[in-house]
């Protein structure tokens, strides 16, 4: 990265951070602060946007123009912003319960619009703000405040909705891997259209230890695997587990083993258009025998709304013979009392 | 026969084609010098069931020497089918003339409109009865065009306008041309409708259809250009030209709802005047896309109706709280819920005041006729800019599809907009710093260097918007938004009083009464009794010399189309008089007739 015009601490805000002590957020805030001192904007054309909740605190904690927003709105607030001025790099800090259940129908259309956003999921799996009660992204029987006895609902995978809505860019990362989400954040940025970053993020008071088994020293290594595009699906402590398709279905195999070479493991391929190896490797599950998968996992070019309209101005502008108020005042029928 | 003013009503079935030919008529009209008002009146069904009196959809106009509403009752009522019949004989003159297609009044379509053939008897008696078989003679005048008869018979809605041409001895000219120009593509289609045209043009002349009408042109027309107008169309433009006097970007967010769309219709056109629109997937993304598009330094705007407005109702908040200006328009229809979609109500008045949570002043603004929503888009969206707030600005659907003949503006002639964004490198700033006059902050735009700062919906400390809990900061900041939209009536014109100022009755109106209201007022005037009349465009805060005005007369009329709203406000704000309500609640504007009656009511009733 060229800039060395800044560092992460042009981008602190003179406020006092109110998350609590040991929440993922703030490992997530330098991670953001990190990026944004990497990338070759100017600072004046950041803007932070955000929804309601602990996460969309965020904005407040940045040195950049900043928006809190109204609770799930964040998504059609940044869309606002990036379409009046597409120079913007817009960012849109949301969480779980903002995104995907009160802000549920803006987060899958602006995603299908593909709007130059980077849009940053903070998914803890749990509404922390109003102090534990569920969210779409809670487990089925998860018990919360709001429910005693369990849940009864299937919670969304966040990347699976991505799918669905036609994205093109989704990525997946951890609080504590704050390196990792740097690069991933740099990466989403620069792709042009709605960049969704999911991020596992630790809500150490109403659903601590939410993702421990991803994130535990003793089984993080084989539990997670880190996809980078052209780079064989290599995982484990001793880097010799991968990913191989099975018919239809990915399959965890060891190198060594029954005859597998290095050669036999998939390579990433995030630029494929069809998504169904992506879909594939964003639904695994430490349940069913797989490890979670992080990194850029879909990164597919397209064109993006705020260019196609501005594309759109110039054509029309180009053919018409209305130039200003004046000409469209005067225009089709009229006629002259004197 | 010798007139100052004519109305007349097209009526059919919805797909009969009846808006067309009344614009086609009002346009002619107007481009002959006569004024003009129009109103359309249809179903909310786009093709209600064929023949039946629910799907019966009308064009009513009234044109002439001076003509400030579409009029109360038709001197010429065009009835394609017995259902448009039924529908519409209440509103018929005495003695008027009823021009019906014979063809389509037959027993399968009385028993459609649910009415015997004995009705049409009944006709004859109090009207003059002009039977024609539209539908066989347009398919004869089109035998030759090689179309099949489906497609003829699409062309009898343009019989019957040469006819009505005919009536009045207007000449074909302007609708032949718009059908070549509308049909440039498909000479076939405009070959034919210009034959039915004049067949029915030479119909009623063999026919002798009478009484034939000359109309008197109008003499108090100002001299310049000028164009047809409706009220959606017209606060499109209004939008956009403040956009380019104000020499920002226009941002119109939205979603359809009737019947306010056209309003973004008109603007996603404008691509050429690099307008921008964005129809959100729901009500919310709407306002919300144009609250960050505010954000990022454009004028930004979002349209709707009533239910709309519910939906809008907390990002409205948050526009109040983030000081961004934004214009809200809100074509009113009737309510509550869903409830007439097509037809025209004042209903909305308490919920553009009031319908948000805690403290969260909006200054209201009310258009009275089509054209002027042009001018109180524009008024809007400089009170948006210039006092760094959002701005409501309340039509309703009586002036979103009436049209008139409006004198095109310059755009050298309307007012300044002086917006209050920071230009880059004058030092610090802080958002919440006011202007100690007017109290209004600054704009400091993304993308300009030094300014960064956070806005959002929590409450902000004065001067820095650091989020605050300091009670005595909510308390100093609510009073500012509020002292901020109160400080408008500095700005805002001063009321003023039309008909006999010296009068004892004092007739109050506000929005699109203004037509009707006016027109009642100088029939009485002229007619020796004294009535005085005050229309309010400005809503919050209101006219300075409210009460100065009011203290003039003994009796306060208000009238509107709700169950009293703006009584209610008035009451609150100016408690000293006694105001008396005239309400109506059928979907309709007032009759200036009603009109006349109720105030001649309260001047015998002393």
């Amino acid at each position: 990265m060229g800039n060395t015009k800044y560092t992460f601490k042009d981008f602190k805000s003179d406020q006092e951070i109110r998350w609590c002590p040991g929440c993922g957020d703030t490992a997530i805030l330098m991670a953001v602060q990190k990026a944004m001192a990497e990338l070759d904007h100017e600072k004046e054309d950041y803007a932070v946007i955000s929804g309601i909740g602990c996460s969309s605190r965020f904005p407040y904690y940045m040195n950049t123009y900043g928006f809190h927003g109204i609770h799930g709105r964040a998504g059609v607030l940044a869309s606002g912003v990036k379409t009046a001025n597409p120079k913007l790099s817009v960012w849109q800090i949301t969480g779980d319960g903002d995104a995907l259940a009160i802000g549920g129908n803006h987060f899958i259309h602006e995603v299908r619009r593909n709007v130059n956003l980077n849009i940053l999921l903070f998914n803890n799996r749990i509404y922390g703000l109003t102090k534990g009660q569920y969210s779409p992204t809670s487990l089925f029987g998860q018990v919360t405040k709001s429910s005693p006895y369990g849940t009864i609902e299937e919670p969304f995978n966040p990347g699976e909705l991505v799918l669905g809505a036609k994205g093109k860019f989704f990525a997946r990362s951890l609080d504590v891997k704050v390196k990792e989400t740097t690069e991933i954040l740099v990466q989403a940025d620069k792709h042009e259209g709605a960049s969704v970053v999911e991020i596992l993020q630790n809500c150490v008071i109403y659903n601590n230890g939410a993702f421990a088994d991803i994130t535990s020293k003793e089984t993080r290594d084989d539990n997670q695997i880190w996809l980078e595009h052209g780079k064989p699906m290599i995982f484990g402590k001793e880097k010799n587990k991968g990913l191989v398709l099975d018919g239809f279905s990915l399959k965890v195999v060891t190198i060594g083993e029954d005859g597998i070479t290095k050669d036999d493991i998939l390579v990433h391929d995030a630029h494929e258009k069809n998504p169904y190896l992506h879909l594939a490797l964003i639904n695994m599950s430490l349940a069913d025998g797989f490890p979670v998968a992080f990194g850029v996992i879909r990164q597919v070019e397209a064109p993006t709304y705020e260019k196609l309209l501005e594309k759109q101005i110039e054509e029309v502008k180009a053919k018409s013979k209305i130039t200003c108020m004046d000409d469209l005042l005067n225009s089709g029928s009229t006629w002259v009392v004197e | 026969m010798e007139v100052d003013e004519v109305v007349i009503k097209f009526a059919g079935d919805s797909g009969d084609g009846m808006q067309l030919t009344g614009t086609q008529f009002s346009n002619t009209a107007a481009l002959l010098g006569d004024d003009v008002s129009t109103f359309p009146d249809y179903p909310a069904e786009i093709r209600a069931p064929q023949g039946t009196v629910g799907g019966v959809s009308g064009f009513q106009l009234h044109f002439g020497k001076i003509v400030d509403n579409p009029g109360d009752f038709c001197d010429v009522l065009v009835a394609m089918n017995p259902a448009a019949l039924k529908a519409n004989i209440r509103w018929v003159k005495d003695g008027g003339t009823i021009i019906i297609d014979t063809d389509s009044f037959t027993e399968k379509n009385f028993d459609k409109a649910g009415c015997s053939q004995d009705k049409l008897k009944e006709i004859y008696e109090d009207f003059n009865v002009i039977q024609a078989p539209v539908t066989s003679l347009t398919k004869e005048a089109l035998a030759d065009t090689g179309l099949d008869s489906k497609s003829m018979a699409r062309s009898k809605n343009m019989f019957t306008l040469g006819m009505v041409y005919c009536i009045f001895d207007r000449t074909l000219e302007h609708s032949e041309k718009f059908f070549d120009e509308k049909f440039a593509k498909k000479p076939k289609i405009a070959e034919a409708n210009k034959k039915a045209l004049r067949a029915g043009f030479n119909y009623a002349e063999t026919i002798h259809a009478m009484p034939s009408f000359r109309v008197h042109p109008s003499d108090t027309i100002a001299k310049g250009r000028y164009r047809n107008m409706n009220g959606n169309t017209a606060t499109a433009w209004g939008l956009l030209a403040a956009a380019e006097k104000a020499n920002l970007p226009f941002f119109l967010g939205s979603y359809p709802i009737t019947p306010a769309t056209e309003v973004l219709i008109e603007v996603a056109k404008r691509r050429d005047l690099g307008a921008k629109t964005f129809q959100a997937e729901d009500e919310i993304g709407g306002i919300v896309t144009s609250i960050g598009a505010s954000f990022a330094g454009n004028l930004a705007a979002t349209s709707t109706s009533g239910p709309g407005l519910a939906l809008k109702s907390e990002a409205i908040g948050l526009a109040v709280i983030t000081e961004l200006p934004l214009v809200i328009v809100n074509v009113q229809r009737g309510g509550p819920s869903t409830g007439l979609p097509t037809k025209t109500e004042q209903s909305d008045l308490f919920q553009a005041l009031y319908g948000r949570n805690g403290e969260s002043p909006v200054p209201v603004i009310a258009a009275s006729t089509p054209s002027n929503c042009f001018d109180y888009a524009f008024e809007a969206s400089k009170i948006a800019l210039e006092h760094m707030t959002p701005v409501l600005l309340l039509t309703d659907g009586f002036l979103a599809n009436g049209t008139e003949p409006w004198k095109i503006p310059a755009m050298k002639d309307l007012p300044e907009i002086k917006h209050k964004q920071k230009p880059a490198g004058e030092g610090e700033y802080l958002p919440y710093k006011r202007d100690e006059k007017t109290l209004v902050r600054e704009w400091g735009v993304p993308g300009t260097k030094g300014y960064e700062h956070r806005v959002g919906g929590l409450e902000k400390m004065n001067l820095t918007g650091n989020v605050s809990y300091v009670p005595e900061n909510h308390e100093l900041m609510t009073k500012y938004r509020d002292e901020k939209v109160k400080k408008l009536a500095d700005v805002y014109p001063e009321l003023k009083v039309e008909g006999n100022e010296d009068a004892d009755l004092l007739v109050i109106g506000w929005g699109s009464t203004y037509g009707h209201i006016t027109t009642a007022v100088r029939e009485l005037n002229k007619e020796g009794y004294k009535v005085a009349h005050a229309h309010f465009n400005y809503i919050n805060p209101l006219p300075k010399n409210t009460e100065e005005v009011l203290a003039k007369y003994k009796k306060h009329l208000v009238c509107e189309i709700n169950l009293g709203q703006f009584a209610g406000y008035l009451e609150m704000n100016h408690p000293k008089f006694d105001y008396q309500k005239f309400n109506k609640m059928q979907g309709l504007p007032f009759t200036v007739v009603e009109l006349k009656e109720k105030f001649k009511q309260l001047m015998e009733n002393k």
